[in-house]
């Protein structure tokens, strides 16, 4: 039940500000401090987009992380940008099926952790964000189980319910470190982007991940490409 | 020797563009420059980047550039203009640029028959501010303001620019294009030509509106965006020129 | 509604805004406060009531005007060039004595700036909103909880003194998201005998103006608003104190770098610093008083914003030389941190500054 100041960081689209609400909301049901702030603006399209969350036992000061006891990577342009800002002592979770980087420092405890690679092999590409929440919460034991659950209850809009147990799934892979046990079914998966531009409680606001829909820069149009 | 099919026009810098995957901006602007190459006028058009999804303007073309508060381009243009008659000047607006907050410095440029270009994206949304409703968003659209779908007795009807300035004496080009497919991409690219030509000529206003798509706050692919833009814009928005003073012979 | 929920900054004000039983928005989207006309758009059909996209911010203030003036609680949100727009409009509010609320997430300026959060309209909102002499009620919350409080407060207080009144946040507080226990709804009422919502044969004509042609008038009824000002500097003034009463070092902070003052004050205490923290509430009132109360046995000031120097002109003003008020700003959607704003106290402890 201690206090961090989590950053999590990746490219619109892999979830990152939704875990970061699910960690606020477990920590809010475990009675602490709490604070979530999402990056926004440019960076949102299809650039880095980070999330900063707070726990503590005491009110929190500045939502804003600039130095984070845990960060969770999930791009390599992230890890770059914030490998350098974790405090000594502190833990990084990088998603290795994407970055393939080792982080330079030795005074920070770092994981490698191939949670692309686990969420598609359990059937739920797009749930790369689950797995590292699951190492995150087995890491650190910042809230009970019980609690990451209702967190996790209290996040997923109505509408969307019946992604629960996928997402629990995913996170029970990262707690125990594992793939899916072969010949476990399960189906094609459209995962939530929940962007700061819109509400979390909006279920109409979703989109396809470009790397599902499969369209590539410039493709379609010959447009040049950014 | 290996022949160049094609490269990247001049009064494009080098610059690598911000806009989404298949966000058609990126057509429009080399259209706009393989325009202002073509003429020879990189060295004295001044260009007015407006507010929304093309405020980076100011970044990608290598003309001179000044940056407008929203809406306020041809306003910005027309201090320009006057200030350099001979510059070529143009603004490069989105639709809540030129037809929300800037509806009366668009009217009033063209009431004037300032010699400024109006390129004109009108992709039926604000694409800057996440996906709002925009001043052409259609009938049922849904957008982050109108999550019910757009009801025309509360929210307005979407207004037709193209149709609206054709009206308005001072006019000299307004012409609705879109860069859909290759034939089209040609087309707004001659629209477009004509525009600046015009101007050089000093015949009035010209605007260029370019049906275009947002992939991103349309919430599609860009293919199927592209087909949602056939399929419901191109109906409500047609293609066509709806005002030429050249071709009309007018004063 | 007294369970505790995370949400969103701009969609508190929102929420709170109908819970404090406002029917009627009008805005335009600017960044970063999408979200308050995102959230209207969705609530106000769902509960009767009213949101108008307007086509530029122009529009919207006048928009209020009207509606204010036909009688009913009615808002606006933007963000720092918006308000600019709405100079003109809210001078019209203010001298037709209309009450409404305008919330002003405050984004990097001048011009168009950035989008990221500042505090660069405190001159703006408490000495510059538009032409001619006019007050409006600012309210600086700091939490997310605080600004729910604070729109409550400001319909009441804008209804009861007939003016404008404004939450001035920014784009930290409305972007992050913090527990949050929304208050028991209103219902609207509709109880404005001076408003203009149709005279029904039953009595003679309101009129809502703020043109008075004779000089004469026009002073009268400058000098009556004033006088209610005064009443309004009297007993209106609100801050928050902390670790003050045995402060050497008192920092003066309001909205979301207050928060970070308040860090830097827990870190200097710890190292032995008697640092103390004021926190204006509202910024028109100043709370003068809560200043006055301290500068007798503080040995310094610092105020932290996030501008280049706004509000420690209040200060400067209260404190009148008796103690020397330090400025410490980052500004353009650069916010400080605890650790600048510690070295800071600690320069001025050590004598440095």
């Amino acid at each position: 039940m201690t206090g961090h100041n989590i950053l999590l960081a990746g490219f619109g689209g892999q979830g990152i500000l939704f875990t970061g609400k699910v960690i606020a909301y477990a920590g809010l049901m475990e009675g602490m401090e709490v604070s979530w702030l999402p990056s926004y603006g440019p960076e949102m399209r299809g650039g880095t987009a980070n999330c900063s969350v707070c726990l503590s036992e005491d009110p929190i000061g500045s939502p804003l992380v600039t130095e984070p006891d845990i960060l969770v990577a999930m791009n390599l342009p992230s890890l770059e940008k914030f490998e350098k800002d974790v405090v000594p002592g502190g833990l990084i979770i990088v998603d290795s099926s994407i970055i393939t980087k080792k982080v330079a420092r030795d005074d920070v405890k770092v994981i490698y952790l191939p949670a692309s690679e686990i969420a598609e092999k359990a059937g739920i590409k797009g749930a790369a964000n689950m797995v590292i929440l699951g190492k995150l919460f087995k890491e650190t034991s910042f809230c009970t189980p019980e609690n990451l659950d209702k967190g996790l209850q209290k996040t997923i809009p109505a509408k969307k319910m019946d992604l629960l147990d996928k997402n629990r799934l995913c996170i029970r892979l990262g707690t125990e470190n594992r793939f899916q046990n072969p010949g476990a079914s399960a189906p094609g998966f459209i995962f939530y982007n929940f962007d700061s531009t819109s509400s979390w409680k909006d279920p109409s606001r979703y989109r396809i991940p470009a790397s599902a829909a499969g369209c590539a820069p410039g493709s379609a149009l010959g447009a040049i490409s950014p | 020797m290996a022949k160049v099919m094609g490269e990247r026009p001049k009064a494009l810098l080098d610059v690598p563009l911000h806009y989404c995957p298949g966000c058609t901006h990126g057509i429009v602007h080399r259209l706009v420059a393989e325009v202002i190459d073509e003429l020879g006028v990189e060295g004295r058009a001044t260009g007015v980047a407006s507010v929304g999804c093309s405020v980076f303007t100011y970044n990608y073309f290598g003309c001179d550039m000044v940056q407008a508060p929203h809406g306020r381009a041809p306003a910005v243009a027309t201090g320009v203009k006057r200030a350099r008659p001979d510059n070529v000047v143009f603004t490069y607006q989105g639709d809540g640029d030129l037809a929300a907050i800037g509806m009366g410095e668009t009217v009033h440029a063209a009431a004037r028959g300032e010699n400024i270009v109006a390129i004109f994206i009108n992709n039926a949304i604000y694409g800057m501010t996440g996906g709002q409703m925009a001043p052409t968003t259609l009938p049922g659209q849904v957008t982050q303001t109108t999550p019910y779908g757009r009801d025309p007795a509360t929210a307005g009807n979407p207004i037709r620019v193209c149709e609206l300035l054709s009206t308005v004496k001072g006019v000299a080009l307004a012409q609705r294009v879109t860069v859909d497919c290759p034939k089209n991409v040609r087309a707004a690219k001659k629209a477009i030509k004509k525009a600046f030509e015009y101007q050089m000529a000093g015949k009035g206003y010209c605007i260029v509106e370019v049906v275009s798509t947002c992939p991103t706050n349309w919430g599609m692919s860009p293919a199927d965006s592209i087909q949602w833009l056939r399929d419901n814009m191109l109906p409500y928005y047609p293609l066509g020129v709806y005002k030429d003073v050249g071709e009309e012979g007018e004063e | 509604m007294s369970e505790k929920v995370l949400m969103k900054g701009n969609e508190a004000i929102a929420e709170a805004a109908i819970a404090a039983g406002c029917r009627h928005f009008f805005g335009y989207p600017i960044t970063p406060q999408t979200e308050v006309a995102a959230y209207m758009s969705k609530r106000m059909p769902k509960i009767g009531g009213v949101y108008l996209q307007a086509e530029s911010e122009v529009a919207s203030i006048n928009m209020v005007l009207g509606a204010g003036a036909a009688g009913v609680r009615v808002m606006t949100s933007t963000s720092s060039p918006g308000i600019s727009l709405m100079s003109e409009g809210i001078s019209y509010i203010a001298g037709s004595d209309v009450p409404c609320l305008i919330v002003n997430v405050e984004r990097g300026g001048p011009g168009l700036g950035g989008i990221q959060p500042s505090q660069s309209d405190y001159f703006q909102a408490t000495r510059a909103t538009g032409h001619g002499d006019f007050h409006m009620l600012v309210f600086a919350p700091s939490t997310v909880q605080e600004t729910v409080d604070l729109i409550s407060d400001a319909f009441d207080l804008g209804d009861k003194y007939r003016m404008p009144t404004m939450i001035l946040s920014d784009g930290l507080l409305g972007q992050m998201m913090e527990p949050v226990v929304l208050p028991e709804p209103k219902d609207p009422t509709d109880d404005k005998e001076w408003s203009v919502r149709g005279h029904q044969g039953k009595r003679p004509h309101n009129v809502v103006n703020s043109l008075y042609i004779d000089p004469a008038v026009l002073e009268k009824l400058n000098f009556e608003r004033f006088e209610k000002y005064e009443k309004i500097k009297e007993t209106e003034q609100r801050a928050q104190e902390y670790l003050v009463d045995d402060a050497d070092i008192i920092l003066v902070a309001f909205g979301a770098s207050s928060r970070i003052a308040h860090s830097a004050v827990d870190a200097a205490r710890k190292q032995g610093i008697k640092a103390g923290l004021i926190r204006p509430i509202t910024l028109w009132p100043f709370p003068e008083k809560a200043i006055e109360k301290h500068v007798g046995h503080a040995k310094a000031f610092l105020s932290v914003e996030m501008n280049m120097g706004q509000m420690v002109e209040d200060v400067r003003m209260i404190v009148a030389r008796r103690k020397p008020v330090h400025f410490y700003g980052r500004t353009g959607g650069v916010v400080p941190t605890p650790k600048e704003v510690l070295q800071q106290i600690v320069k001025i402890n050590g004598g440095e500054l």
